[in-house]
C-alpha cells in the first residue's frame, strides 16, 4: 500500500478547511473572495504560457510520427490518412480525434494469461471514465459562466438547459455535475484498487483527482444542501471579471469560498503538474507530425557536424586488398 | 546452456504480482545472465566517446565513473532537453494513466514492473523533476522527484538496455508519448560515461571503419556475394553477375550486412540478386556504404548520423541516380525519419523511377530512397515478373511486421501484397499482435546478444504466441519478415517456443517464386532443400 493518497486527501481537506474558517471565522473573505483568484488566474495564465513557451523554445529536430496505419507509397495502396497522415489535413484530423475523442486510448486493451497461452481483450473503461470526467467538466466550466457574463448568451442558457433536462429535485439536478463526480471518483478507485496503476501513482496522481472531487463535492452541497446565496456568488463573479472587485453585504457562506479556493488552487496548480497534458497533447511530435520525411525534406535546426569516415579514409585502409579482388579504386 | 528453463517453466514463472516495496526502492538485478556485457574499451576509443575509469563489468559494485559523472548527466541532459521539444513534452504531460503498461511485450514477459513503459520513462523522469522543475525541487520525493545517484544510474543500465525502442507503447498512449525517444535519450546520457554495451558498439566501431556491422572487409564482401552466385547458377542454372562499386550504375543498393553474412538472411540476399538479374537493373553494390542497419541509432543521434552518412557519400561518388534498401528494420526507421534531415539534402540524387515500370515513386522524392518491398510490389503489380507461387507450396507462410518499418514508417501492405503473389498458403496472426499493434522479435535495439537469452525469449514470447496461434489453426510453418535482426533473433525464438517454424525474408520467398529467363528446371528451393516435402521423404 502507498501512503501518498492519504497525503493528498488530506492536502485537500485542510486546504477546504482553511478557506472555510478563513471566511466564516475569521472574515477574511477579501482575501478568498477577491485576492486569491486573482493571484491564482495570474498564476495559472503566467505559468502556462510560461510552461508552453519552455516546450515552444526546444525545436523538432525529427520527424518521428508514430505511425499507426499504412504509409502513402504506392498509389493503388490504399494509405491511411489519419493514423497514418502524409499531410497536413490527415494530421488536424488525427490530433482532432485524439484531442477530442481520445483516440489512442480508445485502442487500451488488457493481456491475459490463459493456460499456456497469452490473449489480448478490449478494454474500454479507462476510455470511458476518462470522457466522461474531461466532458462533464467542461460542461461544468461553461455552465459557470453564468456567473461570469450578464446578459448570459444563450449557448451558455441552452447547454444549462440541456443539461438539466431532466428536471429532477429543487434546485434541478445538473447531470454533468454528478458524472463529473462519479467519474473521477471512479479514476480515483482505480487509481487505490488496481494493483498496476496504484504502484505507478504518487501524491501528483491523487492530489488533482482528491482536489477535483473536492471542488465537485463543495459545489454540489452548496448548491443542493447548504444552498448559498446564488445572487451574491454572481455579484463577486462579475466584480471579479469587470475588475471592480467587492464583497458583497450579504454572506454567501464559508462552504462557497472553500469552493472557490479549491477551484484557485487547481487553477495555480496547473502550470506545475502534470495537468499540463492539456498543453502537450497539441505538442506531442509522435502526433502531430506528418509522415511525410520522405517525400519532403525536414530540417534539423541543431543538425550537429559530427566526424565521418571518408570513402578516401576507407580506401587508405584497404586499396591492396580491393586492388587483389578487382574492386575499382578511385587511386591506383 | 544446461540451466536455462524450459519452454512451460519460463512461461508459468511470469508473475505480475508486485513487490512489496515502492519502485524507487528495489533495486535492479545486475547478476550474470541479467546484463548485456559492457562495450570493450578499444570501441569507445576507436570512435572516439567518453569512457568511464577503467574496465567494469554492470555486476560490480563501482563501475568506476568518471569523477565528475553528475556534472556530466545534468549537462547532458540540460543539452537534450534544449535540442528536443518530444523529450520536454514526454517528461512533462505523462498521467500515469497505465494505458501503456501491458503493452510492452518485456513487461508482458518478465512481469517485471520496471518493464512497464511508464516506469521505464519514469526513471529518467524522477530525476527531471528533481533537476529541472520548480515543483520537484520543492517538493522533493512526495512530488516524484530523485536525486542522481550511482543507484539510479545503475538502474538507467539496466532498463534502457531492456526496451528495444519498438514503439507500441507509443500507439497506446493518449498523448503519444514514445518510449523509444526515453530510451534513445537515456542511452545517449550512459554514453557520456562510457556506459555502453558490446553488442551495439562493436558493430557502430566495425561499420565505422569497414562500411558494415560484422566487420566484413571489402575483398570478403565481394567473395561472399559470389559464393551466392554459385549457389543461385546451382539452384537455377542462370549465372547472376552483381557488380560492386561501380561508378555510372543507375541504383545503389544497400542491406543489411547480416543478409551477406548468416543464414536465413543470405537467402533473401540471393531473392534481391536473383530479382535484379532478372529484370536487368543496372545496380551496383557497395562495400564501402555495405550496411544497410544503423547501430547508432541505439547509441546516440551522432553516432547514427556518421553511420549513415555513407549511403549518400558513396551515391555521389559512384554518381547514381537512386538507392534501392534491402529488408531491414531500423534501417528503414532510419531512412524514413532521420536520413534525409541528418545528411541531406540529396540533390545530387533523382526522384526515383522505376526503370522495369516507369512508376514515380513521390513517397521518396526527397530521400530518393526506395525500400525493396515497394519496388518488388510496383514489378507484380505491373506484371513484369513471371512467378510460380507453387515453389513455395511447402511453406504456410504468417508474416511479422517488423516494429520500425510497422510504426517508424507504415509498411504493412507493400510486404504482404509481394507474399500473396509469391506464395499460396498465407495467414496473419490475430489482429492485435500484427501491424501497428505488432509485437517485437525481442532483441532489438541492439538486445540480440547471447548472455541476455532468457531476457529474449520472454521479450520474444508474445510474438512466439501469436505465431503458435496460426500455427495450431493453419498448420503455419514459416514466419516471414521484413528485418535482419528478426532474421537472427526469431530463428533461437522460435526454435524455442514453437518449434518446427522456420524463418524467412521475403525476397527468399520471391526467389523461389521467379521464373528467371533461361533457368533450369528447379528441384530445390533457394536453401538448397526440395521444392516438396514428398520428394524430402522419397529421398530418405
Amino acid at each position: 500500500m502507498n501512503v501518498h493518497y492519504l497525503y493528498s486527501l488530506l492536502a485537500v481537506i485542510i486546504l477546504g478547511l482553511i478557506a472555510y474558517a478563513g471566511s466564516e471565522g475569521a472574515g477574511l473573505t477579501w482575501l478568498f473572495g477577491l485576492v486569491i483568484p486573482y493571484v491564482a488566474l495570474l498564476i495559472f495564465i503566467v505559468g502556462f504560457a510560461n510552461r508552453v513557451w519552455g516546450w515552444a523554445k526546444s525545436p523538432v529536430p525529427f520527424r518521428i510520427p508514430t505511425t499507426a496505419g499504412q504509409q502513402k507509397s504506392l498509389d493503388w495502396i490504399k494509405s491511411s490518412s489519419i493514423d497514418n497522415p502524409s499531410s497536413t489535413p490527415g494530421v488536424i484530423m488525427r490530433m482532432a480525434l485524439e484531442i477530442f475523442l481520445f483516440r489512442s486510448l480508445f485502442r487500451n486493451s488488457r493481456v491475459e494469461i490463459s493456460g499456456d497461452r497469452l490473449s489480448y481483450k478490449w478494454v474500454i473503461w479507462l476510455w470511458l471514465f476518462a470522457i466522461l470526467f474531461h466532458y462533464s467538466f467542461l460542461v461544468v466550466v461553461i455552465r459557470h459562466m453564468r456567473f461570469f457574463l450578464e446578459p448570459i448568451p444563450f449557448v451558455i442558457l441552452m447547454i444549462d438547459k440541456v443539461d438539466s433536462i431532466f428536471q429532477v429535485g429543487s434546485p434541478v439536478v445538473y447531470q454533468s455535475g454528478v458524472v463529473l463526480f462519479a467519474a473521477a471518483t471512479v479514476l480515483l478507485l482505480r487509481r487505490v484498487f488496481v494493483p498496476k496503476v496504484n504502484y505507478i501513482s504518487r501524491a501528483a496522481d491523487y492530489f488533482p483527482l482528491f482536489l477535483i472531487i473536492g471542488i465537485a463535492f463543495t459545489g454540489i452541497v452548496m448548491r443542493y444542501f447548504a444552498k448559498v446565496d446564488v445572487v451574491g456568488a454572481k455579484e463577486l463573479a462579475m466584480g471579479l471579471v469587470t475588475f471592480s472587485p467587492g464583497i458583497p453585504d450579504a454572506s454567501i457562506g464559508g462552504i462557497f469560498y472553500a469552493h472557490l479556493f479549491l477551484v484557485c488552487v487547481l487553477l495555480a496548480y496547473i502550470p506545475f503538474s502534470k495537468l499540463m497534458h492539456m498543453g502537450g497533447i497539441f505538442l506531442s511530435p509522435t502526433r502531430n507530425l506528418a509522415n511525410n520525411s520522405r517525400a519532403k525534406r525536414h530540417v534539423n535546426p541543431w543538425n550537429n557536424p559530427v566526424k565521418v569516415h571518408t570513402y578516401e579514409e576507407y580506401e587508405d585502409d584497404f586499396r591492396d586488398k580491393m586492388i587483389e579482388a578487382g574492386l575499382p579504386v578511385e587511386k591506383e | 546452456m544446461a540451466d536455462f528453463p524450459k519452454p512451460k517453466e519460463m512461461f508459468d514463472s511470469i508473475d505480475y504480482a508486485l513487490p512489496e516495496k515502492q519502485w524507487e526502492d528495489v533495486p535492479p538485478d545486475l547478476s550474470p545472465g541479467n546484463f548485456c556485457y559492457p562495450t570493450k574499451r578499444k570501441n569507445l576509443e576507436y570512435l572516439g566517446l567518453p569512457a568511464n575509469k577503467d574496465e567494469w563489468s554492470p555486476s560490480d559494485e563501482d563501475w568506476n565513473l568518471p569523477d565528475n559523472w553528475q556534472t556530466i548527466i545534468h549537462e547532458g541532459f540540460k543539452d537534450l532537453l534544449g535540442k528536443y521539444r518530444s523529450l520536454k513534452i514526454f517528461m512533462d504531460t505523462c498521467v500515469r494513466c497505465g494505458a501503456c503498461a501491458d503493452k510492452c511485450h518485456f513487461f508482458i514477459g518478465t512481469g517485471d514492473p520496471k518493464n512497464m513503459p511508464v516506469l521505464r520513462a519514469e526513471l529518467l523522469r524522477s530525476v527531471y523533476r528533481n533537476d529541472f522543475t520548480m515543483a520537484g525541487k520543492i517538493l522533493g520525493s512526495i512530488g516524484g522527484a530523485r536525486k542522481l545517484t550511482k543507484d539510479v544510474i545503475k538502474e538507467w543500465f539496466s532498463y534502457f538496455y531492456q526496451c528495444s525502442e519498438c514503439r507500441r507503447c507509443s500507439v497506446y498512449c493518449p498523448y503519444g508519448i514514445d518510449t523509444a525517444e526515453i530510451t534513445m535519450m537515456g542511452r545517449e546520457l550512459l554514453t557520456l560515461l562510457g556506459l555502453n554495451i558490446n553488442w551495439i558498439l562493436e558493430p557502430a566501431a566495425n561499420c565505422f571503419r569497414t562500411g558494415n556491422h560484422l566487420g566484413i572487409q571489402p575483398h570478403a564482401f565481394k567473395e561472399m556475394v559470389e559464393f551466392f552466385c554459385d549457389d543461385i547458377e546451382d539452384i537455377t542454372g542462370v549465372r547472376v553477375n552483381p557488380t560492386f562499386n561501380r561508378k555510372g550504375a543507375e541504383i545503389l543498393f544497400v542491406t543489411p550486412s547480416g543478409d551477406v553474412f548468416a543464414d536465413p538472411g543470405t537467402y533473401t540476399m540471393m531473392g534481391y540478386l536473383m530479382l535484379f538479374e532478372h529484370i536487368g537493373l543496372d545496380y551496383t553494390l557497395s562495400t564501402y556504404a555495405s550496411e544497410g542497419g544503423n547501430f547508432g541509432l541505439f547509441t546516440s543521434a551522432d553516432m547514427m548520423k556518421r553511420l549513415n552518412a555513407k549511403m549518400y557519400a558513396e551515391s555521389k561518388r559512384l554518381g547514381v541516380k537512386w538507392i534501392l534498401g534491402g529488408e531491414c528494420g531500423h534501417m528503414w526507421r532510419v531512412i524514413n525519419q532521420y536520413m534525409e534531415t541528418m545528411n541531406g539534402p540529396a540533390d545530387f540524387l533523382e526522384v526515383p523511377v522505376s526503370p522495369i515500370t516507369g512508376t514515380r515513386f513521390a513517397n521518396a522524392a526527397s530521400t530518393k530512397m526506395v525500400h525493396i518491398a515497394e519496388f518488388t510490389a510496383d514489378l507484380i503489380r505491373n506484371n513484369k515478373l513471371k512467378l510460380d507461387p507453387s515453389r513455395n507450396d511447402k511453406n504456410i507462410v504468417t508474416f511479422h511486421d517488423s516494429c520500425n518499418p510497422a510504426r517508424g514508417m507504415g509498411l504493412f501492405d507493400e510486404p504482404r501484397y509481394v507474399l500473396k503473389n509469391v506464395c499460396n498458403n498465407f495467414y496473419d496472426m490475430p489482429e492485435s499482435t500484427i501491424r501497428e499493434q505488432t509485437f517485437c522479435c525481442g532483441s532489438g535495439s541492439g538486445l540480440n546478444t547471447e548472455e541476455i537469452m532468457d531476457l529474449r525469449m520472454r521479450g520474444g514470447l508474445p510474438r512466439a504466441n501469436a505465431v503458435q496461434y496460426v500455427h495450431d489453426k493453419y498448420g503455419v510453418n514459416m514466419l516471414a519478415c521484413v528485418c535482419a535482426i528478426d532474421r537472427a533473433a526469431l530463428p533461437p525464438l522460435m526454435d524455442y517456443w514453437v518449434p518446427g517454424v522456420g524463418v524467412t525474408g521475403l525476397h527468399e520467398l520471391v526467389g523461389n517464386a521467379l521464373v528467371m529467363e533461361g533457368e533450369t528446371e528447379r528441384t530445390v528451393d533457394l536453401r538448397q532443400e526440395p521444392l516438396k516435402e514428398e520428394e524430402e521423404d522419397a529421398d530418405e
